[in-house]
């Protein structure tokens, strides 16, 4: 037996199919959901040449205009331009269009980020819990204890703690959404220690760390890839109501939830402050959704059953 | 197995989890930069004060000492002191559950007397233009947010159609009619994505009962099929509706903090927020302890449930 390594399966456990790239291609809230985002992602990055100016400037004889209002701004510069202010301004004249073009930066940075870290140290603890009986007792009565304390509640627990700034709003959505990945990653390992081809690699004395790779591995992609879009809509989420809240992003910063937390005391006269950020936030929040159940049905079928 | 037995086994098992909410909770106030001495002292006090505060405070202890003196004080309701609102937070707690209680109540109530027939009517004309506008609008209520929904609705309904008070809440004491009155417009907000969540899944469960053979014999027994969609399926195909409705407390939680910002209720909902904004630890950390008590005691009950909605279900 001392060639064993040759016996090794050499092949991942899951080859990809292409029929699984025209499937998504086929699937309408795939590409409903990937549009939408694709358009949020640029509105986001061209923010500057989208006919914005500063969303931070503060313009005190401009404060409150409705959509469509001509404002005079002046520029670093001191130049005197005019303009108009196609969603009008908020309390503090800042020009609100301005303001939720540069927002789609935050929401979308935070949303991907939150994923991958969540998805990350999930995959990392969750295979840890799976493959390893004293560790999985500990964490998964700690995951418990965590699910326990409902997500925005946690958050904002988190919040409290750190100075406001994205990152204590990063960390604090991420540590809630931990607990769900683990569990997943984990059944996933525990249905996968059972299958033959495991087994065969576990006889022909593979190591543990290669037989993650190599066979646990491949079989989390698919349900991580749907998964992760998930928090990713409910980091957006979140994030968004922690700025409402005035307890999230620190208020200067342009988030479509600090634009809605400005407008909330003139809400009643100057309702454009929060109807714009609103339907932005709810529209990318709806594709990010759409996109999760499209590449739910498509790359997962087994999961799709158990919803 | 009894189901006294197993009453008692599922007991004991929420014991661990609450320890574990019970230690994080305690650790964050610990991890938090300030010194709650310092606070507690203000800010013209001496180095000797804050010492002397710390030892009554018993901070000068050994962690575990101080997680064993605060979690008999915690079992025994005592759950300390505001910094910020200068009063017990039992106190405090107790003046702001009436209207987040009430929020709640009315919130469950709608969502579950509009999601379950709208999820039964979704199964029963599966694939029909009703089905899809109903998971449509499943979709749409987890994507559009709380407060989103809540300054459309007061918009429509307080400021343009003038039909109902923009904000605030009045106690029940103070008459009834006003109490409903301020309720309606944040419960049906609050109900919303709770609705999204109930329906979707009585659809999916109904969906899944209605291709059983029983379903075929009470319609070839002539059975009406409203008889058939609310006796026969819905009642087989509660456990997981059951299920869902526990869990979507705290979806439920969540919302209520926001809701109750946006329609500026004095509950539970605001004081959390209000407790952070004032880094007001003793106050967030009971609100935490209290939520996070609730939702495990009602999926405690929701689990009891189980073997009432299913006499199969036995332990």
């Amino acid at each position: 037996m001392a060639d064993a390594t040759i016996l090794e399966p050499v092949l991942p456990a899951s080859p990809a199919k292409p029929a699984a790239y025209r499937k998504l291609l086929r699937n309408p809230g795939v590409m409903f959901g990937s549009t939408v985002i694709m358009i949020v992602l640029l509105m986001g990055l061209l923010a500057p040449w989208l006919g914005t100016i500063d969303p931070t400037a503060i313009s005190p004889i401009a404060r409150n205009k409705v959509p469509g209002a001509e404002i005079t701004i002046r520029t670093d510069t001191g130049e005197r331009i005019k303009m108009i202010a196609k969603l009008g301004t908020d309390s503090l004249g800042r020009d609100v269009y301005s303001r939720v073009v540069y927002g789609a930066r935050v929401s979308l940075f935070v949303g991907v980020t939150v994923a991958l870290i969540s998805v990350a140290c999930g995959l990392f603890i969750g295979l840890l819990a799976g493959f390893f009986r004293i560790l999985d007792a500990i964490i998964m009565r700690i995951m418990d204890g965590l699910m326990a304390i409902p997500a925005i509640l946690l958050a904002i627990a988190m919040v409290s703690l750190f100075r406001s700034s994205v990152w204590t709003v990063i960390i604090a959505i991420t540590v809630p959404q931990i607990p769900g990945v683990v569990r997943l990653v984990r059944s996933i390992v525990l249905s996968v220690r059972e299958e033959p081809y495991v087994e065969a690699a576990v006889t022909l004395g593979t190591s543990t760390p290669k037989l993650l790779w190599r066979h646990v591995l491949p079989n989390t992609i698919a349900p991580m890839i749907v998964q992760g879009t998930f928090i990713c809509a409910s980091a957006i989420l979140i994030e968004a109501i922690l700025s409402f809240l005035g307890i999230g992003v620190p208020p200067e910063v342009p988030t479509w939830g600090n634009i809605m937390a400005a407008g909330r005391e003139v809400f009643s006269l100057f309702p454009h402050n929060i109807i714009y950020p609103g339907v932005c936030l709810a529209l990318t929040i709806l594709a990010v959704n759409v996109l999760g159940d499209g590449l739910r049905d498509t790359l997962d079928p087994k999961m799709a059953k158990r919803v | 197995m009894s189901m006294y037995g197993y009453l008692f086994r599922r007991l004991l098992g929420t014991i661990p989890v609450m320890l574990v909410v019970a230690v994080f909770i305690f650790l964050m106030l610990r991890l938090t930069p300030s010194d709650p001495a310092a606070i507690i002292a203000g800010d013209n006090a001496t180095t000797e004060q804050v010492a002397q505060i710390r030892s009554q405070l018993g901070l000068d202890r050994p962690m575990i000492e101080q997680f064993v003196i605060w979690s008999g004080r915690v079992l025994t309701g005592n759950l300390g002191e505001s910094f910020f609102f200068k009063k017990t937070v039992a106190a405090l707690i107790g003046e702001r559950i009436e209207p987040t209680l009430s929020l709640a109540l009315f919130t469950i109530l709608i969502a579950v007397f509009v999601a379950v027939p709208l999820g039964v009517l979704a199964a029963h004309r599966h694939g029909s233009w009703i089905d899809r506008i109903v998971m449509g609008f499943s979709v749409l209520g987890f994507s559009v947010p709380v407060f989103v929904i809540g300054y459309l609705l007061i918009y429509l309904f307080a400021v343009y159609l003038n039909w109902l008070p923009v904000q605030g809440y009045q106690r029940i004491s103070e008459g009834v009619g006003g109490w409903v009155q301020r309720l309606i417009l944040p419960s049906v907000t609050l109900s919303v994505i709770y609705i999204a969540l109930i329906a979707r899944m009585t659809r999916t469960s109904v969906l899944e009962v209605l291709s059983e053979d029983y379903i075929r014999t009470a319609r070839a027994k002539g059975q009406s099929e409203r008889k058939v969609l609310f006796r026969h399926a819905l009642r087989n195909a509660a456990v997981p509706i059951v299920t869902v409705i526990g869990l979507g407390v705290a979806l439920l939680i969540g919302g209520v903090v926001v809701t109750e910002s946006v329609f500026t209720i004095p509950g539970l909902g605001r004081l959390t927020v209000d407790a952070v904004l004032a880094r007001d630890y003793p106050t967030i950390q009971a609100v935490i302890l209290l939520f996070s008590f609730v939702y495990v005691m009602i999926n405690l009950s929701v689990d009891m449930l189980y073997t009432i909605l299913d006499p199969r279900i036995r332990y």
